[in-house]
This record gives C-alpha cells, structure tokens and sequence, in this order.
C-alpha cells in the first residue's frame, strides 16, 4: 500500500508571491485579516486585574507568608519551641528561643513554647519546608504575598506578627479558574 | 502684480486673526485627547486597559505627560548644532499647525451677521499648500537628526528624508485622481464637488487607500515609523531630545495625525457632509471632527495590527507598488473624466 499522508500535510505559506499584483493583493487581504484579528482582541475585553484593588486570586497551595497557628479552642499556641523547622530551613531564616511553660504562664499546649520566633522573609525563599517539618501543624504557608518593605529589618516577622491574621485576605481561586 | 493664488472667501482681518486663535485652540486641544485616546485603544487592543490611574479614567495623564516633559532640564550633545537643534521641533510643530489651517469644518456662516468662513484660509491652492507644507516638516526631522551630532539620531533623519520623499510622491499622485474630478485644488470647493456627486472615497477608493497608506508613512506612524525605529535606532531622530523640545516633537507628530485624517476626510469622506440628510450649520464641525476622530481610531488599529516594515520592504512598497498604482490611477481617472 502506498504511503498517502493525506490530511497530515500542512501547507507552508510562504511570504507574497506570484509578482507585484498578486502580492499587492494578498497583502491588502491579509492585512484586513490581520485588522479584523486585532479588533477581536478588543470585543474580549481586558484581561487584566486591577492590581491593588483586586488581587490576582492564588492557588489553595500557594506558599505565600508563613502563619503561626493557635488551638481554637483554647487558644494556646501550637507551637512548642521544637526547632525542626529552624533545623530543616536551607535558607537558616528561622530563628526560634524556646522557654518553659509554667502553670502561671502557659503559653503553648506541650511542654515549652517559643519565646522568641522570628522568620527573616528577606532570606526565605518559600520552599515550604518548614511546614513539611513541624509535627503539630503549628506553621504553614499562608497566602499573602504583598511582602515589600523600605527598611530590610520590618522584614523580621516576630512571632505576633506571624500570629495575627493578615489585613485583608489573599483571595482563593476557585475550582476551575 | 503676479497673483499667487485666490482665496475663496475675503474677511476682514480679526475675523481672520480671531479664526486662526479658535481653531489653533481647538485642533491644539485634541492633541493631548488623542494622546490619551491612542494609549486606552491600544490597550484595549491588546487586552488591558491603558492608563486609568491619574483622575477618573486616566483623564490627567497626558497633563502629567506633558508636564514632566516640561520641567525637565533643557539639554543638548555636545556635538550638536545649537540653534539647528532648537530650531528643529519648532519646524515640525509650525508646518503641523499651518496645515491645520486648510481644513474646512463648514461653508461660510452667517455668525452675528458676519459672514465667516469655517476654515483657516481656503486658498484655490490649496492641494499645493498642503503638500507644500509637509514638505517643509520633513526638515524638522531632519534637521533635528543630523544636528544632534548622533549616529542614531543621523541614521533616523536620514531614514526620514528618504521615506518622507518617496511617499510624498505616491500621495500626491494619489490626490491628482480627486483633484481632476472635483476641477480644483480649493479643499471646499472639492467638498462642494462631492455634494454634487458621489463621496469621492466610492470612485477614487484606489486613491483613498494610497493616500492613506502613504499618510502612515509621511506621519511616520507604525507600521512606518522607520525613522524612529526604536528596535534599531534607539528613538530615531529624537534620540537626543528631551523635555520641552521633545513635547514639541511629539505634540507635532499627534497634531499631524489629526490634521492628515482630518484632510482625508476632506478629500475622500465628503468633509461636513452627512449622506441623505441636511443638517443645521452648527452640525457641521462636529461632523469633520467625527470623521476626522474615526480616521485617527483607524491609525491607532492599524498601529496596534501591523508590525515595522524592514527598510527595503517600505523603499520597495513606496516605489514599486504605490507610484505606479498611483499612476495608473491617476491615468484612468483622467481618460474617465476626458470621456464622460
């Protein structure tokens, strides 16, 4: 059987042939055509978002800006000093001091709790490991990622600063978007 | 006393000082409209929105544009020719406005009991006066260009000599077709000829597309806008300019696209003129300025669809496709009007 490739031939359309007149001709065609494709672009409307007023919506797992966690219930913190995300951190942006919890001053649910717990954002580099690393869930990934700053020490988040919710919300994509 | 040419309406001389500050004032006034005008179609051309921050809508950019432009430091090469240099954007702006003064917005008008011409001068040469003047604005470019003492500024003028020459040629051919029909080179006259008869955009449509393709060109817009290349020639003839004399540059530029689509109206689309219907006398600017706002639209869609001509490509386009076009456009229209 004879090799037909049938429809899988595309023709190549090369530049205006066929001398002057007919190239003339095609030309005027084609930059109609190209006119008309233009103006399409404008009957679809912008694409864009209106950056500050509207954010461009994030993915679920997005890792933006880390959040510290609390329980609801008792609203101890979650996060018992441990050190693993320090340790497990490649860029070392993780600075915790942990201290003891006493009866009078009960801070966190286990044993100790973070007296001190700084993430330096301008070293992070939001690989998420530190969420991967934490046995109480007590950091994860947020969604904010509006981090610019003039000074590079504001970019220090302290540990109420990493515990309070953010001002306004990152919006979520939703399903199919 | 030999006579230069006749104009078709006398007036005393402050109703012509008097229609020279008006209509300065309002062609002058569209320049930054369109300025801002051309940077929201584009954008809505290529999906955004154009410039929407400064005042509601974005309707105090081009002030803002044009007022950092003008607090800027006057500067200029050291290897530049000074007074060439400053001459230059004045040239450009000069032969903008002067040509501004052809376009006839209505016939004349009865106003308080005066009559008054709607136009700056309307001149029985006035086709020659037109093309008279765009070829003086081709030495704002280049002389603005080659004073500057830049390679890239040198290399841009000379672009713009050459295209400049060459489309002038096509579109002055292209307007012998109109000028033959209508019997003369008075623009309201030719207006009066399409009152009479067909809009001439219908019988001389070949002529219609050469001159404004070539209109492109001697506006220096894109997809011609060779002479300041910015891919290749950094800004072209502008290149050294900055501040106020490159407002003057770029307020001359816009105020040429205004004043060419406004004679394309003219010429081709009937210039007052509504079909089938006979408005009242005040309608009649409004009308030009609506026909002259949509050719002006039609430049910014053909800027947003059309990439840059290659040098050879526009040398080629001008020379071998539009002279002869031209010609034999204008052959045909003339043994049609010798015939009938």
């Amino acid at each position: 059987m004879p090799y037909d490739p049938g429809a899988d031939v595309v023709e190549v359309v090369r530049a205006p042939k066929g001398g002057a007149v007919r190239g003339t001709y095609r030309a005027f065609g084609e930059t109609l055509r190209g006119l008309k494709t233009v103006m399409g672009r404008w009957v679809e409307g912008p694409h864009t978002y209106q950056y500050p007023e509207e954010k461009t919506p994030v993915y679920p797992r997005f890792r933006g800006r880390h959040k510290l966690h609390r329980f609801e219930d008792t609203g101890l913190e979650k996060c018992v000093g441990c050190s693993l995300c320090a340790a497990a951190c490649p860029a070392d942006c993780i600075r915790v001091v942990a201290a003891e919890n006493t009866p009078e001053n009960r801070v966190s649910a286990g044993e100790r709790y973070a007296a001190v717990y700084e993430i330096n954002l301008s070293r992070c580099i939001f690989c998420g490991y530190c969420e991967a690393a934490c046995p109480f869930d007590a950091i994860t990934m947020g969604h904010d990622y509006e981090m610019s700053d003039y000074n590079r020490s504001d970019l220090i988040f302290t540990k109420e600063m990493l515990l309070a919710e953010p001002l306004e919300r990152t919006p979520l994509r939703s399903m199919g978007e | 006393m030999t006579v230069l040419a006749k104009v078709g309406y006398y007036e005393d001389w402050w109703i012509q000082l008097l229609k020279a500050l008006v209509i300065f004032a309002v062609v002058f006034q569209f320049v930054p409209i369109v300025l801002l005008a051309e940077r929201k179609v584009l954008g809505r051309f290529q999906h955004r929105y154009g410039p929407n921050r400064v005042g509601p809508f974005g309707i105090f950019q081009p002030m803002a544009d044009i007022g950092k432009l003008l607090f800027k430091q006057q500067f200029r090469p050291d290897g530049s020719i000074g007074w060439m240099f400053a001459l230059a954007p004045a040239i450009s702006m000069f032969t903008a406005v002067s040509v501004a003064a052809l376009v006839p917005f209505s016939d004349t008008v009865d106003i308080f009991g005066t009559q008054v011409g709607l136009y700056g001068i309307d001149p029985s040469i006035g086709v020659l006066y037109a093309f008279a003047f765009g070829g003086i604005a081709f030495y704002g470019l280049v002389l603005g260009g080659w004073s500057s003492g830049g390679k890239y500024a040198f290399l841009g003028s000379m672009r713009a000599a050459a295209q400049l020459i060459s489309y002038e040629i096509a579109q002055g051919l292209a307007l012998v077709g109109v000028v033959m029909m209508a019997g003369t080179l008075s623009l309201t006259e030719i207006v009066h000829y399409q009152e009479a008869h067909l809009w001439l955009i219908i019988p001389q449509f070949v002529g219609f597309v050469i001159f404004l393709v070539a209109a492109f060109a001697e506006t220096n817009r894109p997809p011609f806008d060779l002479p300041e290349a910015d891919a290749e020639l950094v800004q072209g003839y502008s290149t050294e300019y900055g501040g106020g004399r490159f407002a003057g540059f770029y307020a001359a530029e816009y105020l040429n696209i205004i004043v060419v689509s406004a004679l394309t109206a003219t010429f081709f689309l009937g210039g007052w003129l509504i079909p089938f219907v006979d408005p009242p006398t005040w309608v009649d600017p409004i009308v030009v300025l609506v026909k002259t706002l949509f050719l002006v639209f039609f430049f910014f869609w053909v800027r947003a669809t059309l990439p840059r001509l290659r040098y050879d490509q526009l040398m080629a386009l001008g020379w071998k496709v539009f002279l002869p076009l031209a010609t034999v456009n204008a052959l045909v229209t003339a043994i049609l009007v010798v015939e009938t």
